[in-house]
């Protein structure tokens, strides 16, 4: 089980997750919504362990181990796992050897055997046709090239390789057409199961359409401002943010 | 537009893997590994220049007259020479007089006539570095020449290479041995007036290799120097000429290593190459002198004069990977002289701490169409400063010229510098010059990427690097590219975070 309690974080001096609360069981999936610059990338990447953000009140534990100090390594060889918004180029570097390197690094991490370079490649294989990955893209320098829409895929299909016991999905959906949308949110869906825990980040209600949460929550300036069920994602795609933006507002000058 | 050599390859992934686990365990042990010291007893000159010292060290290798004038020859002019200041180095002035022109083991008192000879000690440095000087034991395929500070001290599979007619040992011996084409050759492509550290070479040069291909063959094994610095306070002046006959092929491989000293270590060396019609020369260098601390104390001062000579539809290539050395200047250079000869440049300079490189190439186009294509990779970490610095030069009979080059430099970290100084000269409006540069930061969301796929922040940066500069690793011999890759993480380590 994955706890979040009290969360506050900053980034540049500047406090963006002003104590967050959230609790995700083995088998769910939770999407958080809200408008952008509300704090979603950032509460993603503190899950990860990014050093750009300081984590200054809270806690979060993984299955009871606090994994506040740990390195984003450390984290992804527990099983935490984070789709990018933006995920990057790395010239030179094919992906599979990229993705071999670091399944291997979990492998090792957690005492098991090292896979070699002829099961790696059928594992690969099997995990691409998830998402239905072009093979080519499997020998091309990670992400150099690719479309907004393979990079995607291809974060989907890294995590079906990995198998992680929580995936934080960071607008997975963004830049996406309908079709494409459909592949990788099938994808996900075929990698949910009763153990993984799944944080689907999204902006709009569309990709809920395809992957269906079991719960929802708003963040509106740094904080959970409503949380329910899939039908909280519905209500908000017909009356927008700007409703529970207010009410956050309004909220903080009564308190100030 | 872009030549590609015949030994090209695709470093396998396989071989990236185990490069990473080993690397972190290296890692862990300790940065420069090959800073010891062999304890053994040597016959040093005291410091200090004067015709003196060159005819000591020519008496010492037997040397016939004519060497001897062409020594003094070239002494005298240095001493008319200024040192060279437009490089973008920063280096206190160096006392020449304080430098040893000479030192050799004294077991070598007798150069030793076979291989068994061998000092044990020196044997064991060398398997120490990996270079088994024993026929049996040897990489497959290299055949290698091992200089100890002044002198070479042993050459593997001479007699299987001279069935070919293929000449491979110490200059000092083919001074002797064939002197005709020592002296057609020697000074030939990089003359002794030619700049102030291949002035000083020619003067005091003690050892280094020489390489005979001759008509038509083809050299079945990869050949290779080894250089080792061990005595303080000395310079190592190696002096290689490589000449390949008419349609003749060799690739030619030379290491360096040295052990830490708080004092710099002053290393000048000259390297001549004639390829003749239809010649072809693959000449690569992983470069590992000791760089210095972490403090910018001690480490070698690297000034080195490289240089080609390509004629009608040969080839000559340059491969370097330099991680070693305080400060490095080195130019590995091809003058296309006949008809579509083609030269290559290939380059991969990291610099770390307080090391300094400026380093590049030149290539001056004489004949018709002639090609020529650079790449050059540099990364630069700590508060080092990389430079590169190329010439392009198309001479009026370069009709239909070609030169492609592509400069890319890689920063890690806030406090380092990156500097191109491509310099072209054309003067045939036939001729063609394509210059493309880049610039890239290691970033922080790069190595972010890795970790969160759980990639440790030392590997990630190897992996980064690695394929920056692949192209480059690419062309190594393949036991080589190896070694270099796993060089090229440690050289980097502590970079980040
Ligand atoms: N490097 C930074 N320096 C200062 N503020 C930042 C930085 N990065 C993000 N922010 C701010 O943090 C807030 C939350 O951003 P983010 O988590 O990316 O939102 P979302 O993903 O919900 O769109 C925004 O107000 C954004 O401007
Ligand atoms: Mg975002």
């Amino acid at each position: 089980m994955l706890e979040i309690k009290n969360l506050k974080a900053s980034i540049e001096d500047k406090e963006i997750l002003h104590g967050l609360s959230l609790q995700v069981r083995p088998g769910e999936v939770h999407a958080i919504m809200g408008p952008n610059g509300s704090g979603k990338s950032t509460l993603a990447r503190v899950l990860a362990g990014s050093d750009d953000y300081e984590v200054t009140g809270g806690e979060i534990t993984l299955d009871g181990e606090d994994i506040i100090d740990l390195e984003p390594d450390e984290r992804a060889q527990r099983g935490i796992f984070m789709a990018f918004q933006y995920p990057v180029e790395i010239p030179g570097v094919s992906n599979t050897y990229f993705l071999r390197t670091a399944l291997n690094s979990v492998r090792k991490a957690r005492g098991e055997e090292e896979l070699s370079g002829g099961d790696f490649l059928k594992l690969a294989r099997e995990k691409a046709k998830l998402v239905d990955l072009d093979p080519d893209l499997m020998k091309r320098s990670l992400n150099v090239g690719f479309s907004g829409g393979e990079k995607k895929r291809n974060e989907i299909f890294q995590m079906a390789v990995l198998d992680p016991r929580i995936a934080i999905l960071d607008e997975t959906d963004s830049g996406l057409d309908i079709d494409a949308l459909r592949v990788v949110a099938d994808g996900v869906n075929k990698l949910r199961n009763e153990d993984r825990m799944i944080i689907v980040v999204t902006h709009y209600q569309r990709l809920l359409n395809y992957i269906i949460p079991d719960h929802v929550h708003v963040l509106v300036g740094g904080q959970i401002a409503k949380s329910g069920d899939k039908s909280l994602a519905e209500e908000l795609e017909a009356t927008g943010y700007t409703e529970l933006e207010r009410e956050v507002r309004n909220a903080a000058t009564a308190n100030t | 537009m872009s030549p590609k050599t015949n030994t090209h390859h695709t470093l396998p992934e396989e071989m990236h893997m185990s490069t990473t686990a080993e690397t972190i365990e290296r890692l862990q042990k300790q940065q420069y590994k090959y800073g010891w010291v062999t304890d053994i007893e040597q016959d040093t000159l005291p410091p200090g220049l004067n015709e003196d010292v060159i005819r000591f060290i020519s008496k010492k290798k037997n040397e016939p007259e004519w060497m001897l004038d062409w020594r003094l020859k070239a002494y005298r002019h240095w001493l008319t020479m200024k040192e060279p200041k437009w490089p973008k180095v920063h280096y206190p002035p160096i006392d020449y007089q304080a430098v040893s022109y000479y030192s050799s083991p004294k077991s070598d008192e007798d150069r030793p006539k076979s291989l068994d000879d061998i000092d044990p000690k020196i044997r064991e440095t060398y398997e120490k570095l990996g270079i088994p000087l024993n026929e049996q034991l040897a990489l497959a395929g290299v055949a290698v020449d091992a200089v100890f500070d002044s002198v070479s001290v042993g050459t593997t599979f001479k007699e299987k290479l001279s069935e070919l007619g293929i000449i491979f040992c110490a200059i000092s011996e083919a001074i002797q041995d064939h002197p005709e084409l020592v002296k057609k050759y020697i000074g030939s492509v990089v003359p002794t007036t030619d700049n102030y550290f291949a002035a000083l070479n020619s003067a005091v040069f003690s050892d280094g290799s020489f390489v005979y291909i001759p008509k038509g063959v083809r050299c079945p094994m990869e050949l290779s120097t080894y250089f080792r610095i061990n005595a303080m306070n000395t310079g190592q002046f190696e002096r290689t000429l490589i000449v390949a006959e008419e349609g003749s092929q060799v690739s030619y491989l030379e290491g360096c290593t040295a052990p830490m000293r708080d004092e710099n270590q002053l290393h000048a060396a000259v390297v001549e190459l004639v390829a003749l019609d239809n010649a072809n020369i693959k000449y690569s260098t992983v470069q590992n002198w000791y760089p210095g601390d972490e403090n910018g104390k001690g480490g070698i001062y690297n000034f080195v004069t490289k240089r080609g000579i390509a004629h009608t539809n040969s080839k000559i290539s340059w491969t370097q990977v330099e991680t070693g050395s305080a400060i490095t200047w080195k130019y590995p250079s091809v003058i296309l002289k006949g008809d579509n000869a083609i030269g290559e440049f290939y380059s991969v300079a990291v610099t770390n701490n307080y090391q300094q490189a400026d380093t590049g190439t030149k290539m001056v186009h004489i004949g018709k169409n002639t090609r020529s294509n650079i790449v050059s990779k540099g990364i630069s970490a700590g508060r080092s400063n990389n430079s590169y610095r190329g010439l392009v030069q198309m001479m009026k009979g370069a009709a239909n010229g070609r030169n492609y080059t592509q400069c890319d430099s890689m920063l890690v970290g806030n406090e380092c510098g990156a500097h191109t100084f491509p310099y072209i000269d054309v003067r045939n409006s036939t001729a063609q010059v394509e210059h493309e540069a880049t610039t890239t930061k290691i970033g922080e969301d790069q190595i972010f990427y890795c970790q969160q796929r759980g990639i440790s922040e030392e590997d990630a940066v190897s992996m980064i690097v690695n394929g920056f500069c692949k192209e480059v690793l690419a062309e190594l011999p393949m036991e080589f590219a190896v070694e270099a890759q796993k060089l090229l993480a440690i050289s980097l380590e502590g970079s980040v975070g």
